[in-house]
């Protein structure tokens, strides 16, 4: 016997994978247009994987102009006939339902994200489900409530929402759009993502479990082309749109001159900057939070990062060893932080902006860790000694890649901060709470946080300045895009 | 190299809180688990400090710290036994010829509130009887003073009365109130010489908790980096079931990385895990619980 073990303990976590056998998806989803499973006109389906394997999970319908028309022409029947004569508080108990099955069947959904998203099921777990049941039931408390969020205002639903959303979080972002347009008694026709369309439809189904009037909430699957045929549908009131920035400008483009309300949610490029007096150890677990959360796949990812000089090494060295006790894999294990890129295509993006941050002559540092054969992953990465021109500095990666810069003053780094097209987010790092408050009323940014990084709640607005959008989503805020006053 | 304690970095809270949850959330499983289980028994400090101690008892736990259940085979032995300075010589003769190492508390123990001069010849007392380890306590109320420099005197003092004895420096975290307090005083230990540094006596609630370890076990993360120099980690009171020191052992794996794995590097303090480890590892063994009554509880 021995009291003395050995010095170089090595314990690689056995796998820990969590049970898919209870995740129920079908071989083949429909629309869901009234309430029902609608096969589409256009009789095409396309199939749908899982990034992290690449086996095929589904395959999905996709709709054209003719199916689409017929998801606007139910919405509007149900708004016209049920939901806008529904007393509010009726219309409450109806989200409230959604929430509380969402809760119900929060293992699947998060299986389920995971499985054809790529995200670890840590995330999916223990954020992107829950969040999403929370924004159904902070909605819910506002349906009946106009009257006292606006006073003497005269609130008024608009008619029927196209909304259409991301890839990133899909489920989080369907409760982003569907809970406040519901409250406010509109309708909705959603898309979700071409890539991630699983669990919106799972939510399909649980609005059909609820028994929701049908036609008040549709969801229809397919490409770009659906997704114009929606916004550009004359009888659609008001469009949400998350998304890339260029998509933002060709909605706004195409709905010129029309009457459509429009919330648009769109890429970032945010700061997050560290000052010497930081707490460092937390500052740089809230760098890692900020941009290997979801891959990186997060519109409000702290992607630059702004490190004051004289901590600069520190926080570098800190930084690194960090990131090799990421686990980077198979996003069902319970253990994984790093999961599998959203796709083939975003894959290819990122490692050609890898490319061209080594090609500007940044140094690159990527962690040690194996990555799988299969599926589509990419390391955790760091561009050092960035500067404000280069293009991994100015164009949104929306992947696992920091870059970072160094700054002497206050000002330097308000200005360089500043100096993007983006502003939809930025953290600070400081114990000094008068700095806190000088910087973040002066970044142009929507949203900012202080010692901490992405952190989201369904009371707290979200939404960008510049090219990241306009309109906010959460919160009280998020009601006034659905209303008319 | 020159310490610099203005610059003891802040902590916040929050963050801490945060990360610690993160720990929590890994999922250890089969042989990860087993060898988890078996290293965490092979750190522990098997401790008994109460007044009414006998040699009798002394004995039995010296027993127990050598062959903690031989019905399992391939069990390591403890780190150490940790007693009051009067039983430091039964300890010794009783673990005779086996490499568990015996620690002792001195100082006055568990307040500290005595003079240097006594707090010296209780340590010489404990280092002449065969004492392996002295575990101190630090002048709390010296500390929250403000008196800095006497809290960093007497550690030193200590750590030069130790002689070859190595020196667990006890904070008392439950008497120093914020995170920013318990950082401070790990830096002061450290840089005044402890080879070891450690959250509380046991005596005063709360004892160790998950936040103030991974505040301590980041002072010592930054002091390698700057220095290269590894200091241990014990956390002591509190810790009584396996999967709370499983816990403990990711987050000093995620911290502090392989080389902290060892019982010269980390420890825990505590009397009753022993046995919750031995229930577990049985468990894994046998595919079922037994009833506690088939381990002994010395």
């Amino acid at each position: 016997m021995s009291t003395e073990t050995a010095t170089d303990f090595t314990w690689n976590y056995a796998p820990a994978p969590e049970a898919k056998d209870h995740a129920k998806i079908k071989k083949q989803y429909d629309l869901f247009i009234n309430g029902e499973w609608v096969k589409p006109s256009s009789k095409k389906y396309y199939n749908t994987i899982s990034p992290s394997t690449e086996e095929v999970l589904s395959s999905v319908a996709e709709a054209n102009e003719k199916d689409v028309d017929l998801a606007v022409k139910a919405a509007r029947n149900a708004y016209e006939k049920v939901w806008k004569k529904m007393p509010a508080k009726e219309r409450a108990k109806y989200i409230f339902r959604i929430a509380r099955m969402i809760q119900e069947r929060s293992r699947e959904l998060a299986v389920i994200e995971t499985m054809n998203g790529g995200k670890s099921i840590r995330e999916s777990r223990d954020f992107d489900v829950p969040t999403a049941a929370n924004h159904f039931f902070y909605y819910a408390g506002w349906a009946d409530k106009l009257e006292y969020a606006f006073p003497n205002r005269n609130p008024k639903s608009l008619g029927v929402a196209a909304q259409i959303i991301p890839w990133n979080f899909p489920l989080l972002m369907a409760a982003w759009k569907i809970a406040p347009a519901l409250a406010t008694g509109n309708t909705v026709v959603l898309k979700p993502a071409e890539s991630t369309p699983l669990t919106a439809l799972k939510l399909a189904e649980i609005i059909q479990d609820c028994d929701l009037p049908p036609g008040v909430v549709n969801i229809i699957t397919g490409f770009g082309k659906t997704g114009a045929a929606m916004v550009n549908h004359p009888d659609v009131n008001k469009i949400a749109f998350t998304g890339s920035t260029d998509v933002g400008k060709i909605i706004q483009k195409s709905i010129a001159g029309t009457n459509k309300k429009v919330t648009l949610e769109l890429g970032g490029k945010a700061a997050n900057i560290i000052f010497d007096d930081a707490p460092i150890n937390q500052a740089v677990e809230g760098i890692i939070n900020g941009i290997f959360f979801n891959q990186g796949h997060v519109c409000c990812a702290g992607s630059r990062l702004f490190v004051q000089e004289s901590v600069a090494e520190e926080v570098i060295q800190k930084l690194k060893s960090r990131m090799e006790t990421l686990i980077v894999g198979d996003p069902m294990d319970k253990n994984t932080d790093v999961g599998a890129i959203n796709s083939k295509e975003q894959l290819l993006k990122i490692n050609e902006y890898l490319q061209i941050g080594t090609n500007e002559g940044l140094e690159l540092f990527q962690t040690s860790c194996k990555v799988p054969a299969k599926g589509f992953f990419c390391k955790p990465s760091l561009f050092i000694g960035a500067a404000q021109s280069n293009r991994v500095v100015q164009e949104e990666i929306f992947g696992p890649v920091l870059t970072i810069q160094t700054f002497r003053t206050i000002e330097e780094v308000i200005e360089k901060a500043n100096n993007i097209p983006y502003g939809l987010s930025a953290g600070v790092w400081t114990d000094k709470g008068s700095k806190i408050f000088n910087l973040t009323s002066k970044m142009r940014a929507g949203v900012v946080w202080a010692n901490t990084y992405n952190k989201f709640d369904p009371t707290s607005p979200f939404g960008g300045y510049k090219e990241s959008g306009f309109g906010r989503e959460g919160g009280l805020h998020g009601l006034m895009p659905y209303l008319s006053f | 190299m020159k310490a610099d304690l203005r610059n003891s970095p802040v902590v916040d809270q929050v963050g801490i809180e945060e990360r610690v949850a993160r720990f929590n959330t890994r999922s250890l499983k089969k042989q990860t688990k087993v060898n988890g289980l078996k290293l965490a028994l092979s750190m522990i400090d098997l401790t008994t400090l109460e007044g009414k101690d006998t040699e009798g008892k002394v004995k039995q736990m010296c027993y127990k710290a050598i062959h903690p259940y031989d019905d399992i085979a391939g069990l390591p032995s403890v780190a150490a036994v940790c007693v009051y300075p009067k039983y430091v010589k039964t300890a010794k003769q009783a673990l005779e010829g086996s490499t568990v190492k015996v620690a002792s508390v001195a100082t006055a123990f568990p307040s500290g509130n005595s003079t240097l001069e006594i707090k010296i010849s209780d340590t010489k007392f404990a280092v002449d009887n065969g004492a392996d380890e002295i575990d101190m306590v630090i002048s709390r109320g010296e500390f929250l003073k403000g008196n800095y420099n006497f809290v960093f005197d007497e550690i030193a003092a200590i750590k030069e009365a130790c002689g070859k004895a190595r020196l667990k420096v006890i904070l008392e975290t439950g008497e120093l109130s914020t995170l920013d307090n318990v950082r401070y005083a790990s830096d002061i230990a450290i840089h005044a010489g402890a080879d070891f540094i450690k959250t509380s006596t046991g005596k005063i609630q709360p004892a160790a908790t998950m936040p103030v370890t991974l505040v301590m076990l980041e002072a010592i993360k930054d002091y390698y980096f700057k220095t290269g120099i590894m200091i241990g980690m014990k956390p002591a009171g509190g810790i009584s079931t396996a999967k709370s020191s499983l816990q403990y052992l990711v987050m000093v794996y995620e911290t502090l990385g392989p080389k902290w794995m060892s019982n010269q590097w980390f420890r825990f303090g505590a009397s009753s895990l022993a046995n919750d480890i031995i229930l577990q590892l049985a468990k894994e063994k046998n595919g079922v619980y037994f009833s506690k009554d088939y381990i002994s509880i010395d």
